[in-house]
């Protein structure tokens, strides 16, 4: 009943409880900041990403470089910072991909059950690869670009979100005021999207915000074996790996990106967390 | 009761922390038990009946729960001043406890052999195969069928019935000298309920076990007990040998009790309700928890809790005005109609 | 038992099926000439026309994907370009050190993931279970192949304790198989540690809250038994469930973390194929991870019923 209490709007007792879930605040306040950052990069920085200066190759961090400064004398972090927006920008299309597709699959799915099957099937058998390597397979196939990487965390994630959905509209479909609905001739179109779909919103959501977190890491993987953005445009997988054949020399190429991957990793956690415990008690911690 | 008794809880208080402080579950509450002696403590679903067991028994989880005041004497050694080891070896051994829920009080995973034998060995150190067979004997005695091939089932192939049973099993394959059951039949059909209460009489005469059966059914403790402790807000409301209760409640609480109780005769009239509900835990009344309900109460009662009086002999009573019955209160539906 | 694993044993076969046409299906969506693509910028035209015969994509579709599933039926996975080797074969080569990493990986988790887990629950909103739970939220936030290089940084540039790469064989040298393999086996570890504790303490917690956990207590039994025998119990079956999760998560950071440790391993074999645009062998070791991945979750099933009589009897009185 937890869904119902989030349709009345967000501003009313959920969000209060959100804010009191220690948790939930301290991972919005993370994650907030990694957002904040990647969005101001350009008042943020002295020197933009690209910005060499050769005589200060490999400055350790310090006043000079805030992150130290990489073989090429450039501010890590400038790089990290306008790395994130990457980083960011692949997280959030896989998000809005998978909301779009993990809803319309999910509800197709729950509600006509002459599509679940097929639907669950092949949902099965992508699921039956581990999440990452499917995503790499995808991605080598299609070849390396920004693009690509986003269609296959896509492709890799929207059977799972759309499962979720799914088992949500399962029990949604056969409650009281859906029966009612339907008695009082509601067409198929309007019950979905008025009485349904508002009302398998809270797994919905908890689920996107884990999708972001695999997401931003996944990302990192791909760029890391090459297969992501041209490294002119840098995301922080393509630092760690740009960092990692200077790791004896200098190991804050490798160790910034990374850490800036674990905070924002980590807010999206605790936030989704809160929002489990909040919006919908009964999900286990399982995740992939 | 000239010999020490069995079980003697002197003033106990056992506190619960909550998001509004800690609250009394259980306040000032006393009575004493004989060996081969029944005591049945009544009240409703929140009156502090399974927290005043599960504080004899050790077995409430700490926090959040609190022994705050009182001693708990079983035969004469002082429960809560004894060092865990000791306590847990009484436990299941010289004390047994049945519970409510049947359905969940036994382990999943284990055979139902497998959970009396464990009981068995932890208690005496016996052989594998003799603790084996007092179980099969203790299964045959609780009214198992076949119980040597019960012992291999799992508590989900058996009835809720059967699992009573073994629970009682459990509780009896030490020959306990004291048996908590708390609302043991009460998740259970009606007529298992009383073959299993004619069970557990039988068992209370041939071991000559005292007994604390806790119940909210006043027909079951018309039937089984000796005396009867009526518990009200985690108070003893009123104290009684079970046929002077029936015949001169004193308290108004349990006046309203028996009036709501269906006589099995099945006449009785119109059903009577006591008006209102139990306060909840922490409220802080000042006075007497019952007063709000009470059409006796004054502005004495509602000052402070009521002293113990002694009305009559082993007949105890927690009300200002226990003498002074007010017309319109719960008795007359004894009245044929 | 046997009845039930033969049963899931025939149910995952049209699901085989179905992961196979995906494996293949990925081929096909080689943008343009694959031919091309994987010859090179440098290869000659009669160089991607041995290709393309090779693959037989000069054939039509359904002629290929009748020749992909004959030969699948008779366990051939395709021949790597780069390698000259039937797939099978390479990867085969290659899964003992991947295994021994793997399994080595599984013990870490398996100890640490339920003993932080399980202390976590029995110590519930006590500063142990918050640092408890701040571990393994940890665990499930770094990226694994970063933490492999930070374990490099600190381990084997700082200290000088462990190399920084390479692999031993165990049945080489048991000691040097340790060294090499500790760091990606740790590096792996720590993502299934988070995820393992974070489960089992729900699970803890939701199974001591259970009233035969009060009845073992009420039995006189030790703490030590309540929670080692009548808890564990039945903590494990839900833990079991999650164990086919753990394997996945594993079977796609090999592929990273042998890489970044340089093991000889189906990973790193998987992470080459990949850079080098080898598509058969990127198609062929999908497809045999994801068959190995059934198998395992067909075993947890079965070790799930095992673990638990009421699947595994059935038969409920009510």
């Amino acid at each position: 009943m937890t869904a119902l209490v989030l349709r009345q709007g967000l501003l009313g007792p959920t969000a209060r409880r959100l804010l009191r879930h220690p948790s939930f605040v301290l991972g919005a306040v993370l994650f907030g900041t990694v957002v904040v950052l990647a969005l101001a990069a350009p008042w943020v920085t002295e020197v933009g990403p690209n910005r060499m200066a050769v005589r200060l190759r490999f400055q350790p961090p310090g006043e000079m470089f805030l992150l130290g400064s990489d073989n090429l004398g450039r501010s890590m972090w400038s790089r990290v910072v306008w790395g994130a927006r990457l980083s960011l920008l692949i997280g959030a299309w896989v998000v809005a991909l998978n909301a779009v597709f993990g809803i319309l699959l999910g509800l197709l799915a729950g509600y006509f059950p002459r599509l679940d099957g097929p639907l669950m099937r092949l949902a099965d058998a992508l699921m039956a690869f581990p999440a990452v390597l499917l995503a790499i397979g995808i991605a080598a196939a299609l070849g390396p670009s920004v693009t690509t990487v986003i269609i296959a965390l896509a492709v890799v994630y929207i059977p799972r979100t759309a499962r979720i959905l799914r088992a949500s509209v399962l029990v949604v479909r056969e409650l009281d005021f859906v029966q009612a609905a339907r008695a009082a001739g509601a067409t198929d179109g309007r019950i979905l999207r008025r009485h349904i779909l508002p009302n398998c919103m809270a797994p919905l959501i908890v689920q996107l915000s884990f999708v972001f977190a695999y997401a931003i890491l996944s990302e990192a993987v791909l760029s890391f074996l090459g297969l992501g953005a041209a490294p002119t445009e840098p995301s922080w997988g393509i630092l760690i790996a740009e960092g990692r054949s200077y790791i004896r020399e200098a190991w804050w190429l490798t160790f910034m990106p990374g850490a800036a991957i674990a905070v924002a990793v980590l807010g999206l956690n605790l936030l989704g967390d809160g929002l489990r415990d909040v919006l919908d008690p009964r999900l286990t911690v399982e995740r992939t | 009761m000239t010999a020490a008794p069995l079980l003697q809880v002197e003033g106990l208080t056992t506190l619960f922390r909550t998001g509004r402080g800690e609250v009394a579950a259980v306040e000032d509450v006393s009575f004493a038990l004989a060996a081969g002696e029944v005591l049945g403590i009544v009240g409703e679903s929140g009156s502090g009946k399974s927290v005043t067991a599960l504080s004899v028994m050790g077995l409430l989880p700490e926090p959040p729960a609190r022994i705050g005041a009182g001693r708990i004497r079983f035969e004469g050694r002082d429960l809560l001043a004894m060092p865990a080891r000791e306590r847990r070896a009484l436990r299941g051994a010289a004390m047994g406890m049945v519970f409510q829920e049947p359905m969940t009080s036994l382990n999943p995973v284990f055979t139902v052999g497998d959970q009396i034998v464990e009981t068995i060995r932890t208690h005496d150190r016996l052989p594998l195969s003799a603790a084996r067979d007092r179980a099969v004997a203790t299964l045959a005695r609780v009214g198992i069928p076949s119980p040597a091939r019960r012992m291999q089932d799992y508590p989900h192939q058996l009835s809720g019935g059967m699992r009573q049973r073994v629970m009682i099993a459990i509780a009896l394959a030490c020959a306990p000298r004291l048996l908590l059951a708390d609302e043991p039949t009460t998740a259970l059909d009606v007529t298992i309920q009383a073959q299993l209460l004619d069970l557990m009489r039988d068992l209370q005469t041939e071991r000559g076990m005292g007994i604390v059966l806790i119940t909210h059914n006043m027909g079951v403790i018309a039937e089984f007990a000796d005396r009867v402790l009526v518990m009200y807000a985690g108070r003893v409301a009123e104290e009684a040998p079970v046929e002077a209760l029936f015949d001169a409640p004193r308290h108004p609480y349990t006046v309203g009790l028996i009036g709501a109780t269906p006589t099995l005769e099945g006449t009785g009239g119109a059903l009577v309700t006591i008006p209102g509900t139990l306060p909840r835990l922490g409220d802080g009344l000042p006075g007497c928890g019952f007063a709000p309900r009470c059409l006796r109460a004054t502005a004495a009662c509602r000052a402070a809790p009521p002293p113990m009086v002694e009305v009559a002999p082993g007949h105890r009573v927690a009300c200002l005005h226990w003498d002074r019955p007010t017309p319109g209160e719960a008795r007359a539906p004894r009245v044929p109609a | 038992m046997a009845a039930y694993a033969l049963r899931r044993l025939l149910q995952s076969i049209p699901l085989l099926l179905l992961v196979s046409l995906i494996a293949f299906g990925l081929m096909k969506l080689v943008p343009g000439d694959p031919a091309m693509v994987m010859g090179g910028p440098n290869a000659t035209a009669d160089e991607i026309d041995a290709i393309r015969r090779n693959l037989g994509l000069d054939r039509p579709f359904w002629v290929q994907l009748g020749a992909f599933y004959w030969n699948l039926a008779q366990g051939d996975l395709g021949r790597s370009l780069l390698l000259g080797q039937p797939v099978g074969a390479a990867i085969v080569e290659r899964l003992p050190a991947t295994i021994s990493i793997a399994l080595y990986s599984m013990g870490l988790t398996l100890v640490f993931g339920l003993s932080i887990g399980i202390v976590a629950a029995l110590r519930h909103n006590t500063i142990v279970d918050q640092a408890a739970m701040v571990i393994a939220l940890l665990g499930v936030s770094l990226p694994n192949f970063w933490v492999g290089l930070v374990l490099i940084v600190l381990f084997s540039v700082q200290l000088g304790w462990l190399p920084t790469g390479g692999y031993v064989a165990f049945g080489d040298d048991p000691v040097g198989w340790l060294r090499s393999a500790t760091l990606p086996a740790v590096s792996l570890a720590l993502l299934q540690i988070g995820l393992l504790a974070r489960i089992t303490r729900s699970a803890m917690l939701e199974v001591l809250r259970q009233d035969y956990i009060r009845t073992a207590r009420a039995k006189g039994l030790s703490e030590w038994k309540v929670v080692g025998k009548h808890a564990f119990a039945n903590v494990r079956i839900p833990v079991v469930t999650v164990i086919g999760l753990i394997f996945s998560v594993l079977l796609s950071g090999s592929v990273i973390v042998e890489t970044v440790f340089s093991v000889p391993g189906m990973g790193a074999l998987l992470g080459n194929a990949i850079l080098r645009r080898d598509y058969p062998l990127i198609q062929g070791g999908l497809l045999f991870v994801a068959a190995a991945l059934m198998l395992i979750n067909l075993l947890v099933d079965i070790l799930y019923a095992w673990c638990d009589p009421r699947v595994r009897i059935g038969g409920d009185a009510r």
